[in-house]
């Protein structure tokens, strides 16, 4: 489990950091899509993995915290999804105007000599 | 408490200043001197006090940890430029009433004066030097605000700028000064500061504290040499040079200088950077004074050169010498803001202030003409007028410098004198002489009341010219005092001595005085000339100016050597600092003795991955060519991760994922649309070239590296033994605390509420800024025609519009189904949110869950079908949200509980029984709003383009048609 989710952390983040390596505004929001994945995966488990323990007291029992899951870590990427969405969009309106601004997708605004 | 209403009375005023209507001129004027005459009458009544020597000191808790707090002290001295500070400012805003035009905006400026004025005030009565710089900072705020008004004159933002910058740098040397001091003193407090002014002295950071205070005040007061700023600072308003430029914030150097004096005066090094300052400044500016053809420039170098007399009597420092400062701050201010109010008058009325057009004044202006006579008298130093005693003073004084073989203070007294009178008479030839016949307009006698602040000036000069002892003396006195203390010298303010050294020494500066005015003009053509002898190639404006060029070049050049405007090398170093930075880490990582275990491989979970991975992969394979694909593949790769927050024990997070896709999935389609068409390079049969591919491995490379240590990382962080720091708080709080079982819903609305509610107003401003952006959108030419896809003559439905597709076409079935979902959603959403505190839910999800729901029905019959029927108004959303989120956190504060603490209430409702009503419902009812707001504000705004961009004037589409197509 622990090796899974490691490895696809780390697709994710290599996937994500080729794509925004490269010239065209759409890759770079693709990469900057799987980056958050990424991250916010990597957050998350800063948690550690539990099946089976949802974060949702039942109450009338003493709360022991073996048996739920870090509740922490779970808001911040929750707030962070959100706000990705929002950066995103942004990312994208900026990308449209420089569009049609600039009338290339390249994200320096011009294209270089030779075409990639 | 009178100090503190003293200092926030101006800013007060400031804000309703600024308030008021653009035409209002009457009112603003009004109400600019009402909180002026308001300030003054508070400060006399304060002298009472003041006068019998108390100090009032009044303090306010600010950083009371760091032993720093608000302190207010008035004491002689500050009472007297308070009042400075007050009384000009009314007669100030009196003459502004008649010297702006009305076409200028009014409220800018008596805000700003106001404003300024306040900043001053608290300059004079700060008790704490830090809050001093602060407020001496705020003076330059103003001052260049004000300078800068007329912001269409390139002349007054150049001054401006130069103004600030000058003042400012000399600010940032203050409070570098003003912490070396606190420093040496053990304490900001002025008193403790005054107190200990021997420890200063003796101490060995003295020297470094000293000179960068001096830089502050010299700088502030137009000293030699950063005098060079003032005369530029004259392309502000006229009533601004008065009040500003010659009256109070000039003088905010001098006050320092003063209020400082018992802790840094009376060294070797005082004497020689203050003396030597101020002795240059008064010959220098007195000098080019008299080369001026401007009056307003005239006046400026005057004013310098006068503001050097104080600093030279500052730096010599003998008790006696501070008496006449003060005297001399006080007659100066009174003289020189009745002539610029004069010069102003002159301006206003002919339309110039270039005295070569300039002549014959007294016929046509006759009281303008002798009270401006009367005060250049007095600038001049004529007895019986102000100006003489104190300049009286400076001789005596001048006189003492040095041994009685050293002559040269005397000398560099008298030239200063003679200087004075050759400008004085300058200034006055303006009222004689044939009458001026190529003016601009015609001049006459001013409105009554535009004249009546020069005539109580002119009155006061007269007055303490005359009866110095019964006006002055007292106040002079305790200002004197609060300075020295016990070193209070006797003095005698006297109109006559009897003839005595300083007497010969004014009689001798009248008569060379009038002799070189009557040289220069006769014999080398004054009036006329255009350079200024010797002293014109020492120019600082020059020096200014080219070493602000210096700056600016050698920036852009290190900018062009350690930075590029370019995204992907910029991207490039990051990525290559964050690996450096991780190598860092992993040096420092402790040992792991974990086997590389294959034993708990969960083998669906593994093949989830699989293909969640498999999906990024081709994702970044295929972002190029098929834009379409990569977007479907990275929402595979979403799903994953929703799913497998969902098996980690996070419902809340895998609901949000699965939204948040959705959403995001349907932003990129729309944006799609406006991206250039891209055939690949192989079938165009184009080869990548060897840099190309160079580049590509390189990048790959570094992917992999990259994707290997957040693995390793990863890896380490999940072998490590899970320690539950703060989040135990969290767990075992949330139903006692929070009253909700969801803890991830309880610490988003009640525990960490303040988070966010910082998140939602990104989010807004995010979407406004989104749909901002989007009003200006202009799309590439070749976008902006119908698709393809759309224009397929063959499909019928390419003729018809989105609604009827829906309504009659293709999408009967489809249509029927989605808009029956409509209601489905909006109770799926409600329930997500009812239930968000003690099951997985809440504002944010539901917000989703809607804005989803909505968007479905935009998909499917189009913007135009929609909005005729529904009208969203995402802003209104936006903005109620916010508000009920603020109000529910302003709530508590109400109850007298810090800002957005939770309540709990439990409310029996007939039918659904009891109701579980916390106020981080209402709370999360805000979050709900924003996110649907902002969810439908980005996603219509980009979809209304579609709609907008086929009206764009000159596309070869058929209008008709092309209005009725829309984006779906």
């Amino acid at each position: 489990m622990e090796l899974t989710i490691a490895l696809s952390i780390g697709v994710l983040f290599g996937s994500g950091i080729w794509l925004i390596l490269r010239p065209r505004s759409f890759q770079v929001i693709t990469g900057l899509l799987l980056l958050s994945y990424a991250v916010n995966l990597f957050i998350f488990i800063t948690g550690r993995l539990s099946v089976n323990k949802p974060p949702l007291i039942i109450q009338g029992e003493v709360v022991d915290p073996a048996l739920y899951a870090d509740p922490l870590p779970q808001a911040l990427v929750l707030t962070a999804i959100v706000i990705g969405f929002a950066t995103t969009a942004l990312y994208l309106v900026v990308l449209l105007g420089s569009r049609g601004l600039t009338g290339t997708d390249h994200v320096d605004g011009k294209e270089r000599d030779s075409e990639e | 408490m009178t100090l503190l209403l003293l200092l926030l009375l101006p800013f007060l005023g400031c804000v309703i200043a600024a308030c008021m209507p653009a035409y209002a001129r009457n009112r603003e004027a009004w109400f600019a001197a009402f909180i002026a005459l308001c300030g003054l009458l508070l400060t006399f009544s304060l002298y009472p006090a003041v006068s019998s020597g108390i100090v009032i000191k009044h303090e306010l808790a600010w950083l009371p940890m760091f032993n720093l707090n608000l302190v207010l002290r008035m004491d002689g001295l500050a009472w007297l430029f308070s009042v400075l500070v007050q009384g000009i400012c009314l007669l100030v805003v009196l003459y502004a009433r008649y010297y702006m035009s009305p076409k200028d905006p009014v409220p800018r400026f008596f805000a700003f004066l106001l404003a300024f004025m306040g900043a001053m005030q608290g300059v004079v009565i700060s008790g704490n030097l830090i809050q001093l710089v602060m407020f001496w900072e705020l003076t330059s705020l103003t001052s260049f605000l004000l300078i800068g008004y007329w912001h269409h004159r390139a002349d007054a933002r150049r001054g401006a700028r130069m103004a600030f910058t000058v003042t400012s740098i000399g600010g940032l040397c203050l409070l570098a000064g003003v912490l070396l001091l606190g420093y040496i003193a053990g304490s900001y407090d002025l008193d403790t500061v005054l107190a200990s002014a021997d420890v200063v002295r003796a101490h060995q950071a003295y020297s470094p504290a000293l000179v960068l205070i001096a830089l502050g005040a010299l700088s502030k007061s137009a000293q030699f040499p950063f005098h060079f700023w003032l005369p530029h600072a004259m392309a502000a308003p006229t009533p601004v040079s008065a009040y500003l430029h010659s009256a109070t914030m000039v003088k905010a150097g001098i006050f320092l200088l003063m209020r400082l004096w018992p802790v840094l005066a009376g060294t070797p090094e005082w004497t020689w950077i203050i003396g030597t300052a101020g002795v240059c400044t008064m010959l220098i500016g007195a000098y080019l004074a008299i080369f001026q053809h401007d009056l307003k420039g005239l006046l400026a170098y005057s004013t310098i050169s006068h503001l050097g007399l104080i600093t030279c009597l500052l730096g010599i420092g003998t008790p006696l010498a501070m008496v006449a400062a003060i005297f001399h701050t006080l007659n100066h201010a009174i003289f020189k803001a009745s002539l610029f109010m004069a010069v102003g008058i002159i301006d206003h009325e002919s339309g110039t202030r270039d005295m070569r057009k300039l002549s014959g004044l007294s016929r046509l202006m006759p009281y303008t003409a002798t009270l401006a006579i009367v005060a250049s008298a007095a600038m001049a130093g004529v007895p019986l007028l102000n100006g003489f005693l104190s300049k009286e003073m400076f001789f005596a004084e001048a006189l003492l410098v040095g041994p009685s073989t050293n002559w040269w203070m005397s000398a560099a007294a008298v030239l200063m004198g003679v200087f004075g009178v050759a400008y004085s008479m300058r200034f006055i030839s303006v009222f004689f002489g044939a009458k001026a016949t190529e003016l601009p307009k015609q001049p006459h006698e001013p409105p009554r009341w535009m004249r009546f602040p020069v005539e109580l000036l002119v009155l006061c000069c007269l007055i303490v010219g005359v009866a110095p002892q019964l006006s002055i003396g007292v106040p002079l006195q305790t200002a004197a005092a609060s300075v020295l203390g016990e070193r209070l010298p006797d003095y005698n303010l006297a109109i006559w001595h009897g003839i005595n050294a300083p007497l010969i020494m004014s009689v001798l500066a009248f008569a060379l005085g009038i002799l070189l005015f009557k040289v220069l003009k006769y014999r080398f053509n004054l009036l006329q000339s255009i350079h200024i002898p010797v002293l014109y190639r020492f120019n600082g404006k020059q020096a200014y100016e080219s070493s602000m060029l210096i700056l600016a070049s050698s920036a852009a050049r290190l900018e062009r050597l350690f930075s590029s405007r370019r995204l992907q090398p910029q991207l490039f170093l990051l990525v290559l600092a964050g690996l450096f930075a991780s190598a860092l880490m992993l040096q420092a990582m402790p040992d792991f003795n974990h086997a590389w275990s294959v034993d708990n491989v969960n083998l669906p979970f593994a093949m989830l991955w699989l293909v969640g991975c498999t999906c990024a992969v081709c994702a970044a394979w295929q972002a190029k060519y098929h834009r379409l694909a990569a977007l479907m593949l990275v929402g595979g790769t979403g799903i994953v991760t929703s799913l497998t927050f969902l098996w980690l024990s996070a419902p809340d997070l895998a609901l949000t994922q699965l939204m948040v896709e959705t959403v995001t999935t349907v932003l990129l389609l729309l944006g799609l649309r406006w991206l250039p068409s891209r055939i690949s390079a192989r079938q165009m049969n184009l080869v990548a070239s060897n840099r190309d591919k160079l580049r590509r491995s390189r990048d790959l490379v570094i992917a992999i590296i990259a994707g290997s240590v957040m693995f390793v990382i990863s890896y380490f962080v999940l072998l490590h033994p899970a320690n539950f720091t703060i989040s135990n708080f969290f767990l075992d709080n949330a139903v006692p605390g929070g009253g909700g079982t969801n803890v991830v819903n309880v610490l988003l609305v009640d525990f960490r509420n303040f988070d966010t509610l910082g998140e939602i107003t990104v989010l807004s401003i995010v979407a406004l800024t989104v749909y901002a952006l989007l009003r200006r959108f202009r799309p590439a030419q070749e976008s902006i025609g119908i698709p393809a896809q759309q224009a397929n003559q063959v499909d019928p439905a390419s003729r018809q519009t989105p609604a009827e597709q829906a309504n009659s076409g293709y999408l009967l079935i489809p249509g029927i189904y989605l808009r029956l979902l409509l209601p489905v959603i909006g109770i799926s959403a409600a329930y997500f949110f009812m239930r968000g505190h003690n099951l997985p839910g809440g504002g944010f999800i539901a917000g989703l869950v809607f804005a989803v729901g909505m968007i479905i029905q935009y998909m499917l019959a189009g913007t135009v079908w929609i909005e005729s029927r529904l009208k969203l108004n995402p802003h209104r959303w936006i903005a109620v949200g916010i508000g009920l989120a603020c109000f529910t956190g302003l709530g508590s504060l109400l109850l007298g509980y810090p800002f957005l603490t939770t309540h709990t209430a439990h409310v029996t409702v007939p039918l659904l029984g009891e109701i579980h009503l916390p106020s981080a419902f209402i709370f999360d009812l805000g979050v709900f709003a924003v996110v649907v707001g902002t969810t439908m504000l980005i996603l219509i705004a980009l979809a209304h383009q579609s709609v907008r961009s086929h009206r764009v004037p000159g596309t070869q589409q058929d209008n008709s048609t092309a209005a009725n197509r829309e984006i779906r």
